[in-house]
């Protein structure tokens, strides 16, 4: 059904980004509950100091960004590319962000540790991401001295992230699971085994637009290659049953299946106003249709573009203005628009 | 078992109160203990408190009891445990040997194991090469905290908490035989 030529590579039907994280403590240092504002800015320096001469980065060039001088429309744009955490985003004292240009690399320094490194990757590259982010934080390591202890491995402010300390999850887009509502079985089964599923933008985050992030909870007893693998095998595991479903979705009744992405297609092309989490779930529609081949002219990454600029911040920094939700909704719809008439059929 | 208050609903609380030095045991369903006031239910469920509220945990006789809560402080950031139980963060690297044996049921019940397997940064020395050199930051770190058990153990002992000192003499020992400390004259 998919044309053979414009066939997504690396899994990029299903999964949308993969990202490692490592939440690190300076050993010499109390942990962010009980640091001094001046322990905050001497670990800020520090860390600073370690990334921006780190040899082995050398290919990547950072921004520090303090986030108590940044407005909020720029930290809310930051959470919007996943490069910072809501919770971070609120601008305490003694924050910052060091991030690689092409965002691959985000680094947050005194978020709830001192150090949560994060590499993110594009499609189905948790392997990838681990391999940078893992080298990252033992490089980092050398100068810095985190904390770590024999029986619990690298100490953390919170028991949940400690030993590995790390995350690694999947981003995945669900649209057939969702739709059949299959997709209660996965997170039920993903419970059962210690697998989070959260929303868009981790926790509390509602799945919007179809959008699934996959990761894994235990963080100790376990090798960071054995929780990377077993986030790939389940994600890889969902994304073939999601896949199967698209399938036979279509194969049941193809002129439903085709009647739901061009309603879904039209609507985006049409409306003069339209809020952000409509635009969403009818742009979930629409790259299913372009991966089961029914949609051609746009390639993926323009939609995973489009998805970004219609967050609420993104579209605010487009038009360079405060804009009142009604404006931003009539904003967004001429944005879609312009991006999709211009390109899809 | 049938809760002893209500004798309907099935008792998933074991109750033990000391009064006057007197031990009253019941067995008690959700409801019946928390009208009883049995249990004070804290209405803001921290992490902490849920792991902690598994009846038959650790060694804990029902739900509501910690094991020492009030004395336990951090002697390097000063928090107190009391302060770890709200909020479900700790305040410092050593937090974790202080308040260790309060943790190892929690971090079980988190993540299954209290051991970590992964990877270890380059500069600290492989457990298994402990013995054939020298290692004097280890063993420093080793001593110290064998030094804080010993301290513990007495006064577990002093308050006549056998069970603990006996946990507390094996911890010490184990730690004695694996770090070699002293270069081995234990």
């Amino acid at each position: 059904m998919s044309k053979e030529g414009s066939r997504p590579a690396l899994g990029h039907e299903v999964a949308i980004s993969s990202r490692v994280r490592l939440a690190r403590n300076l050993e010499a240092y109390p942990f962010t509950t009980r640091m001094s504002r001046l322990q905050g800015a001497e670990i800020l320096e520090k860390v600073r100091e370690a990334l921006l001469d780190d040899a082995g980065l050398s290919g990547y060039e950072f921004s520090y960004l303090e986030m108590q001088s940044l407005k909020p429309l720029d930290r809310q744009l930051l959470v919007e590319k996943h490069l910072i955490s809501p919770e971070f985003a609120e601008g305490n004292a003694g924050r910052a962000a060091i991030i690689s240009k092409d965002g691959r690399i985000s680094v947050m320094v005194n978020e709830e540790d001192h150090l949560r490194l994060q590499c993110i990757y594009s499609g189905m590259q948790l392997e990838e991401a681990w391999k940078l982010c893992g080298s990252l934080g033992s490089n980092l390591d050398k100068k810095l001295g985190f904390a770590f202890d024999k029986s619990y491995g690298y100490l953390t402010c919170c028991p949940t992230n400690i030993g590995t300390g790390i995350r690694a999850s999947v981003m995945l887009h669900l649209p057939a699971l969702s739709m059949t509502g299959y997709i209660k079985g996965v997170l039920e089964t993903c419970g059962k085994i210690g697998v989070a599923v959260r929303g868009l933008y981790g926790e509390n985050s509602e799945a919007e637009g179809n959008m699934f992030q996959i990761s894994n909870q235990v963080t100790l007893g376990q090798t960071e290659e054995e929780i990377i693998a077993g986030i790939s095998n389940i994600t890889q595991q969902i994304s073939e049953q999601e896949k199967m479903l698209r399938i036979e979705l279509y194969r049941q009744n193809p002129v439903r299946f085709e009647d739901k992405i061009y309603r879904s297609l039209g609507l985006l092309r049409s409306a003069r106003l339209i809020t952000s989490e409509e635009s969403l779930k009818l742009i979930s529609d629409v790259r299913l249709g372009m991966i089961m081949g029914l949609l051609q002219g746009m390639e993926l990454e323009d939609l995973n573009e489009l998805t970004l600029m219609i967050r609420p911040a993104y579209l605010q920094k487009t038009y360079g203005e405060q804009l009142k939700p009604d404006e931003r909704d009539q904003k967004r719809a001429e944005l879609i628009r312009k991006k999709l008439n211009e390109r899809i059929h | 078992m049938v809760c002893q208050q209500c004798h309907k609903r099935k008792a998933n609380v074991h109750y033990t109160q000391i009064i006057n030095g007197k031990k009253v045991e019941m067995y008690l369903c959700t409801q019946c203990a928390a009208e009883d006031g049995a249990m004070s239910f804290n209405p803001q469920l921290s992490l902490v408190n849920m792991l902690w509220g598994f009846p038959g945990f650790g060694d804990s006789a029902g739900y509501a009891q910690f094991k020492q809560p009030e004395i336990l402080r951090c002697n390097v950031c000063g928090m107190a445990f009391d302060d770890f139980r709200k909020g479900g963060k700790l305040g410092c690297a050593s937090c974790y040997s202080v308040f260790r044996d309060n943790l190892i049921p929690i971090l079980r019940r988190l993540h299954g194991s209290a051991e970590h397997t992964g990877e270890m940064p380059e500069r600290t020395p492989d457990v298994k090469k402990a013995d054939e050199g020298g290692q004097p930051a280890e063993a420093v770190g080793l001593s110290d905290k064998i030094d804080r058990l010993k301290a513990e153990l007495s006064s577990a002992i002093e308050s006549e908490n056998y069970e603990r000192a006996a946990e507390l003499r094996d911890r010490i020992r184990s730690l004695e035989s694996s770090g070699n400390v002293n270069g081995g004259a234990v």
